[in-house]
């Protein structure tokens, strides 16, 4: 159905996009004309947009779009569940360039993966080989070595085993992020690993290798003290690599660089990489998806303060910009205009507008709602012919309610977070579940974390860390980092959990004593 | 503590020396009143003072009354005190 293609949303990604900017424009001359009593005919407002090479397929999407506005609201009589994208020159370039990063990023990510796999099986494979190599080598001059070394036989075995099941459980862990600097802690312990089987490799091979050594309980208990040293080094890692942080010391601020919107979170001492990587994380569930159609109005009515101020010098020809701004701000400053009252007027019939919009819809999905019932197992026999599944209920009952709630996403502006497929999904998911038609339309009356929509297309996964220190620092009061993406960036303001003095008071549940007097009396 | 200006006013003066009770030093009676309590509900009406040790008690709250009497640098308390019994007793030689 080719609604379906207008109605993918592709090209309304970036807040630079010529739609949305159009659009906000229209709104503007709307509201213009009603008010343009006091003859500033001439009044527009020119903001110069860098050419964002959208393709004819784009423009012609929006505009028809434009056209068959009420479409998908009037005619879903019949659904085919076609589906076609629309991808505009934007998303080309963005995809070449992921898969350029891409490629470079991998390379990085496998390059630690196989140093630190090799070094795994060279520590483990370690122990064995001390115990192995001299009965290989010099089998006829050991001394045998009953019970005491089959007993240490078995205890490296088990320590072994713990060992391995404990690195798998710290370590193999799928990587979740790409990070841009190594993980300081992560890369010491490797060299310590490193240095340490090194040197009882130097220490077996010159002091037994060369010298043939006899005393097979003593080598055999030389690797024992190899695994157990190494079993301390595993709690090592988890002590830097886990436990240290757990404890909280430091609150982060995160703000949104677009609408203002922060939250708070609470971390304990990580390097500046790996907060980034949990506030991007607790990003996705927590703010409100970002919406590039709410913030345009704003750009507009700063431009028309300025419009229409023109700078004369009098005095003679000289190039001084900086005072012409000045001189242009102090005016704009000074002048009377009723930008103010246009605003309050806007949104107070915004939100009127917003209110009966959503009442209609209210009574719009209660009245469709009340159709639909829930067959019990033994019914279901007895109707064949009426009986439908989820889906097919959801599409018998949304034509109903299909106009209002277009016509309240159209006026909050959240028309391109919901396409029809995923209305459609949502209804016959709520209908599975049997919720009430106020539980179907929350989704919709209040903006939700980004999560909650099409994940393909509402995450970016591309942010850059921006920030004064090396990004392997720990965390410090007062620091601040900025994580940015395509669309916006995230300010990250860190501030240290102040240091509470706490001091005990006992009081003796027996001294709460009580007494109804009207007046008071003291004796002195 | 209040003032009735119609009346002969009899101002007696005080003087108090504080007991010692362990580390305090008490007066030995208790106050009732105050600018910020209810006068119909005061629970001595005897007594009223009208000036302690220079102070004056006119227009204080019970607390300030308070700490004026127990100030734990002063031995001595003088009050000035408008006693009704001592009114009654000279209203009825004034009338005879």
């Amino acid at each position: 159905m080719d609604t379906e293609s207008t109605y993918s949303g592709y090209s309304y990604y970036s807040s630079h996009s010529k739609k949305s900017h159009r659009q906000g424009e229209r709104t503007r001359e709307r509201h213009k004309s009603p008010r343009n009593k006091d003859g500033r005919g001439s009044e527009k407002s020119v903001t110069i947009q860098a050419p964002t090479g959208e393709p004819l397929l784009a423009n012609d999407s929006t505009r028809t779009e434009e056209v068959q506005d009420d479409n998908w609201g009037e005619t879903t009589t019949a659904i085919t569940g076609t589906s076609e994208h629309s991808i505009s020159q934007e998303d080309i370039a963005r995809i070449s360039k992921d898969m350029e990063d891409s490629v470079g990023l991998d390379c990085k990510r496998y390059l630690g993966l196989t140093i630190a796999s090799f070094l795994g099986l060279l520590v483990f494979l370690t122990p064995i080989a001390f115990i192995l190599l001299p009965p290989i080598l010099w089998r006829d001059e050991l001394e045998p070595c009953g019970t005491i070394c089959e007993g240490l036989f078995i205890s490296v075995s088990f320590k072994l085993l713990i060992l391995l099941i404990g690195t798998w459980a710290l370590f193999f862990r799928k990587q979740r992020a790409d990070v841009p600097r190594v993980f300081v802690f992560r890369a010491l312990l490797l060299v310590l690993i490193f240095l340490f089987v090194v040197s009882y490799w130097l220490f077996y091979g010159v002091r037994i290798l060369d010298s043939r050594d006899r005393n097979y309980q003593g080598i055999v208990q030389y690797s024992v003290s190899l695994v157990d040293a190494l079993l301390f080094i595993h709690y090592l890692a988890i002590v830097l690599l886990e436990l240290r942080q757990l404890q909280p010391m430091f609150t982060l601020q995160v703000v949104r660089s677009t609408d203002g919107e922060s939250r708070f979170y609470s971390l304990g001492h990580l390097s500046i990489q790996r907060a980034a990587l949990v506030v991007l994380e607790n990003y996705y569930k927590d703010f409100t998806i970002y919406n590039p159609n709410l913030l345009t109005a704003s750009k507009f009515r700063a431009a028309k303060h300025m419009a229409g101020l023109k700078v004369y010098n009098v005095d003679g020809p000289s190039n001084n910009a900086t005072g012409q701004s000045r001189a242009m701000i102090a005016a704009a400053a000074r002048r009377r205009d009723s930008s103010h009252n246009e605003l309050y007027y806007e949104e107070a019939e915004h939100e009127r507008r917003v209110k009966k919009r959503r009442a209609r819809l209210v009574v719009a999905v209660e009245e469709a709602f009340i159709h639909i019932q829930r067959l019990q197992a033994e019914e279901q026999q007895k109707a064949p012919g009426e009986v439908m599944d989820p889906r097919e209920a959801a599409q018998a009952i949304f034509p109903s309610m299909a106009r209002a709630l277009q016509k309240y996403l159209r006026t909050t502006r959240q028309q391109h977070y919901h396409s029809m497929e995923s209305i459609l999904q949502h209804l016959a998911f709520c209908i599975t579940n049997s919720m009430t038609p106020k539980a179907f339309l929350e989704r919709y009356l209040s903006a939700g974390p980004t999560l909650q929509y099409d994940k393909e297309r509402w995450l970016s996964t591309q942010w850059r860390l921006i920030s004064d220190e090396a990004v392997t620092n720990g965390l410090r009061d007062g620091i601040v980092f900025v994580l940015k993406c395509l669309d916006f960036s995230l300010v990250v303001n860190v501030k240290k959990i102040p240091f509470i003095v706490l001091s005990e008071e006992f009081i003796d549940p027996k001294s709460h004593k009580f007494v109804l007097r009207l007046q008071s009396e003291t004796s002195v | 503590s209040g003032s009735n200006p119609g009346r002969p006013r009899c101002p007696q003066r005080v003087e108090i020396h504080k007991l010692r009770q362990g580390e305090n030093l008490i007066l030995g009676f208790s106050i009732g009143g105050g600018i910020d309590q209810d006068p119909s509900q005061n629970p001595f009406s005897e007594d009223k003072t009208d000036k302690v040790n220079g102070w004056d008690m006119t227009m204080v709250t019970h607390d300030q009354a308070r700490k004026r009497l127990t100030k734990r640098s002063e031995e001595v308390v003088r009050l000035l005190v408008t006693r009704q019994s001592l009114q009654k007793a000279v209203q009825q030689s004034m009338l005879s």
